[in-house]
């Protein structure tokens, strides 16, 4: 079973197919999902990959269930994942919220399409960003990463399930329309080059263990159900037993764990890409596919003579607060592409606070973003006298 | 022998001769799903006010320039067909009931494929048939979502194969077997069930006027051919419904107030393999797996006939 799970070599594959790839090699077992254009292709590549490899795939009822069977894999002691689009990502929200709150490792792939409602179910759009933020009631702290390339579905797959892993937290892949059904050139090393992270298990005595206690990272280590320990998982506020505890003291303990553990690791989950940021007076910021284009954009803006810098997000949640500060401080203006009418840039913007030009290029959504569109778009902000 | 010709009672007369469902929508090539719609509203007549999940029925006839519908029309999302009807139903009433619309009686229709009705669906459609609106529901089933691409979904017979289920050397595709949707409505007490399929379309055009005519909740349940999904050719879709219904794979009947009814007699049954061997999706079977689906069959209809015989109307 295990020669079959990393299959390595060279391929023109999708990004869909590819982020299968990467979830197989990450030791994913166990796929529940609902097909929903554009991520279907995950779900179907699933069907026939799990088999192979001794998993299993399941097609549920609907994203609700999907998301919550999932949660029950992964405490069943397997990795699992979903994948979904848009309005199954909607209907995914409270049951993220119990992974969080429970601290459930498992990955979510949200191939975005154009919104809102059923939208434009076959192109793309960045449109779901603050939701994968916000997206489910209560404050939390989530981790989001953002694929440009069938090659980064394949790789930010395997660190999606890394860091669910590592920090007990559902991971979010916010891929998009183009980069799940774009054919392109996937390397599948070998198995022994991929760097695979696994859940710490309890070693101490059953008696006395508090399953919910924070370990040395801040994060808790528990056992699967079937380990031999009491384990008691809720979605009501609990304290590090795992029993629900209705106070506020025991909520602003619980709520502080669950930020304090994604925020005070930010530096070893955040991963950026830069680009010319050492002379640049301008930098685009980007991700996802509209990073392609912007690419291209500081390129030919570069030959022209315009000193253009570029900041890719891998990592979108958390978000780079310290260094788009620092970018700000040095750079006359940061210019954020996007396709939506503006969200990742009110990071940017609250960072900036005022000490450098903001400039958006938006999009609505249904066709990638042009690089003459960002060209514009830079040449816009350096004219550009007051902040927006 | 043609299999289209024993009709017993065409009256083309009965038939309302205007379309509620313009042609020129963008339906496949022999789409039996899209001519079971055109029946039911044809038999629905003008009023009614349609509320229909995502699906291929709402990509096929929706995008302007290809709108088909001649009804009120809502597109809702995928798992609230029955709940949006719902609503529209108690609106009605309560516009009706305060005076402030006319006195006409204006049925809300809820019109979804198999996933819109029995997976995604369910639990919507159960809320609804409890609260007993008076409205009804209209599963359109194609046995898998077809709108994406063919995946596998409750509606899904036994051991076809879809992109989700797909037939290999180990699993023989679908697993599970067809989800029994109006034995769960009749189970719900729905006032009126019925199985139809647009191969016999008096039949169906009759069960729809009778659901018009109950003041509740009532179920429809057609089967309709999917050359696409099915693999079938598109110019057999017809005769592929007559297959479904004389192998007795979809027998057609009807439940009123709990009193099951069949009606079409198909006599002596024809062999599954009949209806198999003519679609794709069914190719990989072998002669051991056609007798393990011709006994499901047979134990089904023998349930379904039990049930005829021994069920009693609660009214």
């Amino acid at each position: 079973m295990r020669d079959k799970a990393v299959e390595k070599g060279i391929y023109f594959m999708n990004g869909d197919h590819a982020c299968c790839e990467g979830a197989i090699a990450a030791g994913c077992r166990f796929f529940a999902g609902y097909p929903i254009t554009p991520a279907t292709e995950v779900a179907e590549r699933m069907s026939i990959r799990l088999p192979q490899v001794g998993g299993i795939y399941i097609q549920m009822e609907d994203e609700i269930a999907s998301m919550a069977a999932i949660l029950g894999a992964s405490w069943g002691g397997v990795k699992a994942m979903t994948s979904t689009s848009g309005p199954g990502f909607s209907l995914m929200m409270e049951n993220i919220g119990l992974g969080v709150c429970t601290e459930t490792p498992c990955v979510i792939c949200n191939v975005q399409r154009a919104g809102p409602s059923t939208g434009l179910p076959t192109n793309v759009a960045q449109g779901d960003m603050m939701q994968a933020r916000w997206g489910s009631h209560g404050h939390y702290e989530i981790i989001a990463l953002s694929p440009s390339s069938p090659q980064e579905m394949f790789d930010m797959t395997i660190l999606a399930f890394n860091l669910s892993e590592e920090y007990r937290i559902p991971v979010l892949i916010m891929a998009d329309e183009v980069v799940g059904h774009m054919n392109e050139r996937v390397v599948i090393p070998d198995i022994e080059e991929i760097e695979i992270v696994n859940r710490a298990k309890p070693h101490a005595p059953p008696e006395g263990y508090l399953p919910y206690r924070p370990g040395p990272n801040g994060v808790p280590i528990l056992p699967n159900c079937g380990d031999g320990y009491r384990i008691h998982v809720t979605g009501l506020t609990h304290d590090e037993r795992g029993y629900p505890v209705m106070t506020a003291d025991a909520q602003a303990q619980m709520v502080e764990h669950l930020v304090n553990k994604i925020v005070l690791n930010r530096e070893k989950i955040i991963k950026t890409t830069s680009f010319y940021l050492d002379d640049a007076e301008v930098v685009v910021i980007s991700y996802g596919i509209t990073f392609r284009s912007a690419r291209s954009a500081v390129e030919q803006i570069r030959e022209a003579g315009v000193r253009a810098g570029l900041l890719k997000l891998d990592t979108v949640w958390p978000f780079p607060e310290e260094l788009v500060r620092s970018l700000a401080r040095n750079v006359k203006a940061l210019v954020v592409a996007e396709i939506n009418l503006g969200q990742m840039v009110r990071e940017v913007e609250r960072c900036a606070a005022g000490r450098c030009r903001v400039h958006l290029v938006p999009h609505h959504g249904g066709a990638v973003i042009r690089p003459e569109r960002i060209i514009e778009g830079i040449r816009a902000a350096l004219k550009r006298k007051r902040n927006r | 022998m043609s299999i289209v010709q024993n009709f017993e009672v065409f009256v083309p007369k009965l038939i309302e001769k205007r379309e509620f469902f313009s042609p020129g929508h963008r339906a496949c090539q022999g789409c039996g799903e899209v001519v079971a719609l055109r029946l039911v509203l044809k038999a629905l007549g003008e009023n009614a006010i349609i509320s229909n999940a995502t699906g291929c029925m709402e990509i096929i006839s929706s995008a302007y320039p290809h709108t088909a519908w001649m009804h009120p029309y809502i597109h809702v999302a995928f798992e609230n067909t029955a709940a949006v009807a719902s609503g529209v139903e108690a609106a009605l009433k309560a516009l009706r009931r305060k005076g402030k619309i006319s006195d006409r009686y204006v049925k809300s229709v809820g019109v979804a494929g198999d996933g819109g009705t029995a997976d995604i669906g369910l639990q919507a459609l159960s809320g609804a048939v409890e609260r007993g609106h008076d409205m009804i529901f209209v599963c359109l089933d194609n046995e898998a979502y077809m709108n994406t691409g063919i995946q596998r979904s409750s509606q899904t017979p036994f051991m076809a194969s879809t992109t989700t289920s797909p037939a290999g050397k180990v699993i023989p595709g679908q697993r599970t077997e067809k989800k029994n949707m109006p034995e769960i409505m009749v189970a719900h007490r729905a006032l009126y069930v019925a199985t139809a399929c647009p191969s016999y379309p008096i039949d169906l055009i009759n069960k729809v006027k009778k659901a018009k005519n109950t003041a509740g909740p009532s179920y429809l349940h057609i089967l309709s051919v999917c050359p696409t999904g099915w693999r079938s050719p598109s110019n057999e879709t017809m005769k592929l419904g007559r297959l479904a219904v004389e192998t007795g794979i979809f027998p057609l009947y009807e439940v009123e107030k709990g009193k099951y009814r069949i009606t079409w007699e198909v006599g002596k049954r024809r062999p599954v393999e009949d209806y198999l061997k003519i679609q794709g999706r069914f190719r990989h079977l072998t002669p051991e797996h056609i007798k393990q689906i011709q006994e499901k069959v047979d134990r089904e209809y023998e349930l379904l006939l039990n049930k005829v015989k021994y069920s009693k109307s609660w009214a």
